[in-house]
């Protein structure tokens, strides 16, 4: 056990892979937040004159607003003012095709993984890159709006797409709705929008890459989805931060909208720079995701692994309004040395036959301490709903915390809910029968978090589902092989 | 809500401590955090389902006055198997000894007002022990109680003695003439090798509105064994925050059963705190409602040293506009290595209009452990509901077979004979259906 012990106390040794900086010339606004610099970047984004007036609707209701403090998670105070609310890419002029992407910015995404030329066109994945809070390329697009979806950065939908924007934006997460999404809602740079028409199920998996560059910066992005009747997407989202000491804030804000008979699928790989072991620097990831079924039939399925940031806190949420809707959240949350997260759901059924399905999974290394957080809500009206959670957690080390908070209010007797949960280490009888049958004490620890991590993973598409089991496998590196 | 503030402070103004020492500095305390946070709102974590401020906002007479009940009375009230109980009756909050019937001798069983445990052998006890449940409780409502703790009983169990007669307590309010709110008190030492049965009931006379806020500290030394059972059957203009706050110091077993079938709004705050090496800790709950009554279990069970053991399970049916709300926490500290705690919630729900609010929650520091929890909410199995019809079982009849099996479950962890034959009585009687 002792050497099992040593081994996952090397994790601390393991180092963020994503760590480099660019050297992108960017066009920056000075830190700090005020009317100014909300009025700063619609202007920077030529946004029309309602887009502003949003925005800075929800900025006078974010000063009225408290920090929220009830999470299970302590970080020090984000001074608001010492951010840089609004960082892009210097551009000289706009893009025609991916060809006259700056050089070296494409080479970031290569280093990254995400190329935005031939290699990925051949996986048949469309992609929109996000650096630092800018939409710097999105491939594919042609051959989509072939079929009618539209999938473009936020900014141009603002542009193009003015009626579907002002119906659908803030409508599942509004503008007031906690003090994040109200900062998101007045200083949101860009991000992704995009719209399924009836009936269309898109082909190929869409995805997002969002990166931090720039020193100082927060990054708030925005993404909608709205899934007309009878339509079918899957969307990816990936994140990247380079390394440094202070503290980085991301408060995205994720809204989706599913009509009769569509289904929405929504998968996340969270890699934000974690900080270094001694918990300095790192990401605070505080997010926003809600989605609403608000047809009959219709579906969102939530998917996240998350393994990086200092900080997390994060609740994806569906809203199961149409009836015979169905919810589900599928989540493995890894943290090590300092890192938290205070991370879980909220399935809150409305309309009848609704049903939701839970399945949380943490693992905790190091000094980390990870939380499941989750409301399951059965309203009046919701007849013959249906939940089922299950939220497990793994201790690796007798230095980290595996915390449960599940909330349940039901108001309907017709309602069928269910809720379990254990925490428990790996056992050495598991371990003994992996030694036995000739596998190193690493190699059976990783073989039993993988189990472990499964029923998620397999949730995941394909490519995301390879990128998953190798950050897994770095987060916990010493201990998984 | 500055009524009840001012009916507190009148109280402290007109009967003000007078002694010095561990109930003093309590009582200090209690005030000025009752002082600092009132009655706690909804928007207090630990009183997000219930609206206790509600019922406190009413005029109530903090009475002292306990001459109109009689011994009548009280035999109108006695539970089964009185007859070979101690009897310890509270009227209106404070120890009533003419109407108690102590039966077990002195060398046994030793009861004394606080104020004069905390002067003489057992003066380390109190220090040590009371008050130690506001470290659980940092809301106005302890702190209100620990501001009048001075009024409170003590109770000893002496070493290697196993009370023959089981402790019978009432918690009488006075609610004949006006409304009553009272806070009873008690710190309960169980001594080395001692074994003893509590059985703890609220009584209110009269249809006035009462409130009884107690708060009762158990302390359980090295292999004793102690039992608890409350039942609480009461109208729906009694209401009661109840906290049982229980340290285990030794190697030791303790059983607690909380029955609930009847009153406004109930809330029981239930702690165990596992403080030796290879404790036992039982905790099971049914809570059978109707009508308009909310009931609230708050339990922790906070695991401080290694090899301990806990089980709790509280299973409630809640019918017509009832409310039933559980939330359960496990503490595993990081010393607390092979601990093996688990929690279970099961909940039937009879109507439409009734609700379940639960929230089962584990807090765990230490990596060897084993814990989990479950909770359900649902209906009447069908299929089994089938199963009975088929047979030519009534509908009737088929529902309360099945409730009777549910809650048959915690009935049967009541030890005591004459409790569990009233418990199983009153049950049957609620499900409407006598086998």
């Amino acid at each position: 056990m002792s050497e099992m012990l040593t081994t996952l106390e090397q994790t601390a040794l393991s180092e963020y892979k994503y760590g480099w900086v660019t050297n992108i010339e960017a066009d920056e606004a000075p830190p700090g937040l005020n009317e100014d610099i909300v009025r700063f970047i619609s202007a920077k984004k030529n946004e029309p004159e309602w887009m502003l007036e949003w925005r800075l609707k929800a900025f006078r209701q974010w000063q009225k607003m408290e920090v929220p403090r009830w999470p299970n998670v302590t970080y020090p105070d984000v001074d608001f003012q010492a951010i840089k609310y609004y960082s892009a890419p210097k551009q000289k002029k706009t893009l025609n095709s991916l060809d006259e992407v700056d050089p070296e910015l494409r080479a970031t995404f290569e280093k990254l993984g995400i190329s935005l030329d031939e290699q990925k066109r051949l996986s048949g994945v469309a992609v929109d890159a996000v650096i630092d809070s800018v939409s710097v390329a999105t491939t594919f697009k042609k051959q989509l709006g072939e079929m009618g979806i539209i999938f473009c950065s936020m900014s141009e939908a603002i542009k193009e797409h003015p009626e579907l924007v002002q119906k659908w934006l803030g409508s599942v997460v509004p503008v007031t709705d906690n003090f994040y999404s109200a900062l998101n809602s007045a200083v949101f740079s860009d991000g992704s929008f995009c719209y399924i028409p009836k009936g269309v199920k898109c082909p190929m998996e869409l995805s997002t890459y969002f990166r931090i560059n720039a020193a100082g910066t927060g990054q708030f992005e925005r993404t909608l989805i709205v899934a007309e009747e009878g339509s079918y997407v899957s969307y990816l989202e990936g994140c990247t931060a380079p390394q440094r000491d202070e503290n980085q804030l991301h408060a995205a804000v994720v809204e989706i909208v599913a009509l009769d008979n569509a289904e929405v699928k929504y998968s996340t790989v969270q890699n934000w720079f974690p900080g270094d072991k001694e918990g300095k620097g790192g990401v605070f990831n505080f997010v926003t995701k809600r989605g609403i079924c608000a047809g009959v039939n219709s579906k969102i399925s939530w998917t996240q692994v998350e393994t990086g940031s200092a900080v997390t806190w994060k609740y994806p949420s569906v809203i199961l309004k149409g009836d015979n809707s169905v919810g589900e959240f599928y989540s493995v949350a890894v943290t090590n040395n300092r890192q938290q997260a205070d991370t879980g759901t909220k399935m809150l059924h409305i309309g009848k036959n609704t049903r939701s399905r839970i399945v949380s999974k943490g693992i905790s290394a190091g000094y980390s301490h990870n939380s499941y957080r989750g409301l399951v809500q059965v309203g009046k009206n919701a007849v013959n709903a249906r939940n089922f959670s299950q939220c497990d957690s793994l201790l690796l080390g007798d230095k980290c915390g595996a915390h449960t908070f599940p909330y349940i209010e039901v108001k309907n007797s017709t309602a069928q809910v269910e809720h379990e949960a254990t925490t428990s280490k790996i056992g050495e009888d598991q371990i003994f029968y992996c030694n036995q049958r000739g596998l190193d004490t690493e190699t059976a620890v990783a073989l039993i978090i993988n189990g472990f991590a499964k029923e998620v993973m397999n949730q995941l598409p394909m490519e995301f589902a390879v990128e998953a089991q190798k950050l897994l496998a770095i987060s916990l590196e010493g201990s998984v092989g | 809500m500055s009524d009840l503030k001012e009916l507190i402070q009148n109280k402290i103004s007109k009967e003000p401590y007078t002694g010095n020492g561990a109930l003093q500095e309590l009582s200090r305390k209690g005030i000025q955090l009752f002082n600092e946070q009132g009655i706690p709102t909804v928007k207090h974590e630990e009183w997000k389902y219930t609206r206790i401020s509600g019922v406190l906002n009413k005029d109530f007479s903090y009475a002292v006055d306990s001459t109109a009940v009689t011994t009548a009375d009280v035999d109108a009230v006695r539970l089964p198997g009185h007859e070979a109980a101690n009897e310890l009756v509270f009227i209106n909050g404070i120890y009533h000894a003419e109407l108690s019937t102590i039966r077990s001798s002195a060398d046994e069983l030793v009861i004394l007002p606080l104020s004069e445990a905390a002067k003489g052998e057992y003066k380390s006890v109190v220090e040590n022990n009371l008050g130690h449940s506001a470290k659980y409780h940092t809301d106005g409502i302890n702190a209100m109680n620990n501001a009048f703790a001075y009024q409170g009983l003590f109770i000893a169990v002496k070493k290697n003695k196993a009370v023959e007669h089981p402790l019978y307590c009432y918690y009488i309010n006075d609610a004949r003439t006006n409304s009553v709110l009272s806070q009873p008190r008690t710190l309960i030492h169980v001594g080395v090798n001692a074994q003893v049965f509590l059985v703890e009931e609220e009584i209110t006379m009269g249809t006035s509105d009462s409130f009884i806020n107690r708060v009762s500290e158990v302390v359980v030394e090295e292999n004793a064994n102690v039992h608890i059972y409350k039942i609480q059957n009461e109208d729906s203009h009694s209401s009661c925050v109840k906290t049982t706050h229980v340290r285990q110091l030794g190697v030791s077993k303790v059983s607690s059963v909380t029955l609930t079938l009847n009153g406004g709004i109930i809330r029981n705050n239930l702690n165990f705190i596992l403080e030796a090496p290879g404790c036992e800790s039982h905790m099971y709950g049914l809570y059978c409602v109707k009508g308009e009554t909310h009931v609230d279990n708050h339990t922790i069970v906070d695991n401080v040293m290694p090899n301990s053991f806990s089980n709790e399970l509280y299973k409630g049916i809640i019918d017509e506009n009832a409310t039933g709300v559980f939330n359960g926490k496990i503490f595993v500290r990081k010393d607390a290595q092979k601990t093996n705690a688990y929690q279970s919630n099961k909940n039937v729900l009879m109507s439409d209009t009734a609700s379940v609010n639960t929230k089962p929650q584990l807090e765990i520091f230490a990596d060897d452990v084993k814990c989990s929890h479950g909770c359900t909410v649902g209906r009447l199995d069908e299929e089994a509901l089938f199963y009975l019809r088929a047979r030519g079982v009534g509908e009737k009849a088929a529902k309360a077979l099945l409730l009777h099996a549910f809650a048959g479950e915690i009935l049967e962890k009541i030890e005591l004979e004459p409790i569990r034959g009233y418990a199983e009585q009153i049950i049957s009687e609620r499900l409407g259906f006598e086998f």
